[in-house]
């Protein structure tokens, strides 16, 4: 008698997870941004539960460091969430591989995402997309607005006009010309060539030409952003060698630095600091009136676990996401990350409104580095930031530094062999 | 004739430290050589013999960066043999001095770094020798010497030395205690005997001391070979996981550690990682063993 109780209710549990959508149903979120847990809990999923109801949607972050081994074990024990943030690129790619994301490609909503934006989460071979774009990070410089008007200088759109700004902060002194170190390695090559670089290898279309083994590394428009970074160790702080992140970051806030090159992630944080005015710039084109690029880079999706009991109300929760709604209060309460939908969204920041509003004036592209570069041994991603490094430094010069980097490609990578 | 009675309390006693030591060290140990004989093909785990090794040493992507880690490593070892030792007999020999006063002052300074975490010792001399806030050029203008000062974490050729002297700051009290501790325990009347046969000051240090401690220098050696072949957690505090600036810093430790855990966008490779803690083991096996076999050995010894 027991036991068929026990089997009654479990069949009459089976059933209300089956039938019923109209019942109760509860999504969870895996995310490394535990930064933003407030944000979800007071504005995103409140907004999301008063349009949707009977959907209940909780968020459930864990430390950014730990994220891909919890994931991955709850992904193989079967207790992972509904609904998974995604990191951009490999990470992604081999959760989807190893069919634990679903495909989404069928998704109507997906149509809201330019190819550059659904880049970072699909197949190679661009057949199937498995995470909604959520936002991306846009690379340029941000100058001290009260520096530049007290030493009367323009803001620069070409190559000659910025390296004519710098000289012109470091002739005065009172300022250090640009905030960035080399101790950390990274920014050299995130802030600095990938920074810069776009306008020279045009963006996308250099971007897929190295891809498939058209262009190389080797070639001028390859090796032409380390010749111009070259000329930026002259305007960098004494003692950039050792200089950190945290320092850069610390020189520029504390109005010591008049330029920074930067990623927009910078903003909410820089916002909180300076006590003067901040403006941005793009990277600079050669000539004026070139096309300008611009590194719009992807960094945060969001996915559906392939083993989800609730497909139909996940997608729901994607297909709002990917919704201008989302991408208005996401994009606004975080400045800097901005959302990747084709629809223009409103931000109330100015910094930030500003950096995005170059979407409309440049082509997007991405880091060079990121899709199927950085898949091999010796990595290109970490061989770049050597690279940019020495560059800066004047170790190498940039025909040896791309040489290197061409070899190193060239040893696993079949397309540029 | 009684049966001899089987002495259970050895096997009592032994128990934990071994059943902890095993499954915390032996096992794990074992293991790691064993994963180094395997590697991932098409998601699948598949036995490939020494192949990991022959890439390790053959393959010039790898060996250049596996030679770069060990020669700085040596370079590593000796900055501390050279500096950390003979400072830390010094200090010992002085503190050991019956007039020197406030020597339990002295002592506990000297020693304390050695109880603090890596990352506070990093993350402190990066802040002092840092050229934008910290002390030092500061220090060296008072003195006029500001000409002197470098960026030296920055800088390829003075990096691995800068860190090398950071960690004989650091531990440069473990010398000194064992070292303290040999010399205390020699006993007066050797050195009264000497006195009397008119060997005093300098001369009795060299002469009697020296040659009483030396089996300890010998344990502080080998303790020095084997933590620096070990270390990574100071270098990964100040300069990361890519040891810069340009791989001058990277040493076996944070080699393993990339290629293990991976980095940035290079996915973790735990096969490859366990090939290159394999040779790691490898070497400090060797070097410990030409220390038992061929030094320790032939070492003198004085009963006192």
């Amino acid at each position: 008698m027991k036991r068929n109780i026990i089997s009654l209710a479990l069949a009459g549990t089976a059933l209300v997870a089956t039938s019923a959508y109209a019942e109760d149903v509860t999504l969870t979120i895996e995310s490394w941004r535990n930064d933003d847990l407030t944000l979800w809990q007071d504005k995103i999923i409140p907004a999301f539960e008063a349009e949707h109801p009977g959907i209940k949607v909780k968020f459930t972050p864990s430390a950014p460091a730990e994220y891909n081994a919890v994931l991955n074990s709850k992904l193989d024990a079967g207790s992972a969430g509904d609904l998974i943030t995604c990191r951009p690129f490999d990470a992604s790619l081999a959760l989807y591989d190893a069919g634990h994301l679903a495909d989404l490609g069928g998704m109507e909503a997906m149509g809201n995402f330019s190819d550059v934006a659904k880049s970072a989460w699909q197949t190679d071979d661009g057949s199937a997309s498995f995470c909604v774009p959520m936002a991306s990070v846009i690379h340029g410089f941000i100058y001290n607005k009260d520096a530049f008007a007290e030493l009367g200088i323009e803001v620069p759109n070409t190559e000659a006009e910025f390296f004519a700004a710098l000289d012109k902060i470091k002739e005065d002194g009172s300022y250090i010309p640009m905030a960035m170190g080399t101790n950390d390695q990274w920014e050299a090559a995130t802030m600095g060539y990938n920074n810069i670089g776009p306008n020279y290898w045009k963006g996308e279309e250099g971007r897929l030409a190295l891809i498939k083994g058209e262009q190389k590394l080797t070639d001028p428009q390859w090796v032409a952003p380390y010749a111009t970074l070259a000329k930026w160790g002259g305007y960098l702080g004494d003692g950039y060698e050792a200089q950190t992140y945290p320092d850069s970051q610390n020189l520029f806030t504390l109005g010591r630095a008049a330029v920074y090159p930067a990623g927009s992630w910078e903003i909410s944080g820089f916002n909180a600091l300076v006590d003067f005015e901040m403006g941005a710039f793009k990277p600079p084109v050669q000539n004026a009136g070139d096309t300008c690029y611009i590194s719009d880079h992807t960094d945060i999706g969001i996915g559906m676990n392939a083993k989800t009991a609730n497909p139909d109300a996940a997608k729901t929760f994607l297909s709002w996401v990917a919704s201008p709604e989302f991408a208005s209060i996401f994009g606004n309460a975080l400045p800097g990350f901005f959302p990747l939908s084709s629809t223009p969204v409103e931000l109330e920041d100015p910094l930030a409104k500003e950096i995005v509003g170059w979407r409309g004036e440049c082509e997007s592209t991405i880091r060079s580095t990121y899709q199927i570069l950085s898949r091999g041994t010796p990595n290109l991603e970490n061989d770049t930031w050597g690279a940019s490094v020495a560059a800066i430094k004047g170790t190498s010069s940039p025909e040896e530094l791309s040489q290197e980097l061409q070899d190193g490609l060239a040893s696993w990578y079949a397309p540029q062999q | 004739m009684q049966k001899p009675r089987i002495r259970w309390h050895i096997a009592v006693f032994l128990a934990p430290a071994v059943l902890v030591y095993t499954a915390v060290m032996i096992f794990p140990l074992f293991n790691t050589l064993r994963l180094s004989l395997f590697s991932k093909v098409d998601q699948e785990r598949v036995y490939v013999g020494l192949q990991n090794f022959q890439t390790l040493f053959g393959d010039p992507v790898w060996s250049e960066q596996f030679w770069n880690a060990l020669g700085n490593n040596f370079w590593f070892f000796l900055i501390h043999m050279l500096v950390q030792n003979p400072i830390g007999i010094a200090l010992a020999a002085i503190l050991s001095h019956p007039r020197l006063r406030f020597a339990a002052l002295y002592r506990s300074a000297i020693f304390i770094p050695t109880i603090l975490s890596f990352v506070i010792v990093g993350f402190a001399w990066k802040l002092i020798l840092s050229p934008i806030w910290g002390i030092a050029p500061g220090m060296l203008d008072a003195v006029g010497l500001k000409s002197l000062f470098a960026p030296w974490l920055g800088k390829e050729e003075y990096a691995l030395t800068t860190l090398a002297l950071i960690s004989v700051w650091q531990f440069v009290g473990i010398p000194m205690m064992l070292i303290y501790a040999a010399l205390l325990s020699i006993p007066e009347e050797v050195l009264e005997a000497g006195e009397i046969d008119g060997i005093t000051g300098m001369s009795a240090f060299w002469k009697i001391k020296l040659p009483l401690i030396l089996p300890s220098i010998g344990i502080i050696s080998i303790l020095t070979f084997v933590g620096n072949f070990n270390a990574f957690d100071l270098i990964y505090a100040a300069q990361g996981a890519l040891a810069g600036p340009d791989f001058s810093t990277d040493i076996l430790g944070t080699f393993m550690y990339r290629t293990f855990f991976g980095f940035q966008l290079q996915l973790g490779d735990p096969h490859m990682g366990s090939a290159i803690a394999g040779a790691m083991f490898a070497i400090i096996l060797v070097g410990v063993c030409i220390y038992l076999f061929g030094i320790q050995t032939r070492m003198r010894r004085y009963q006192l």
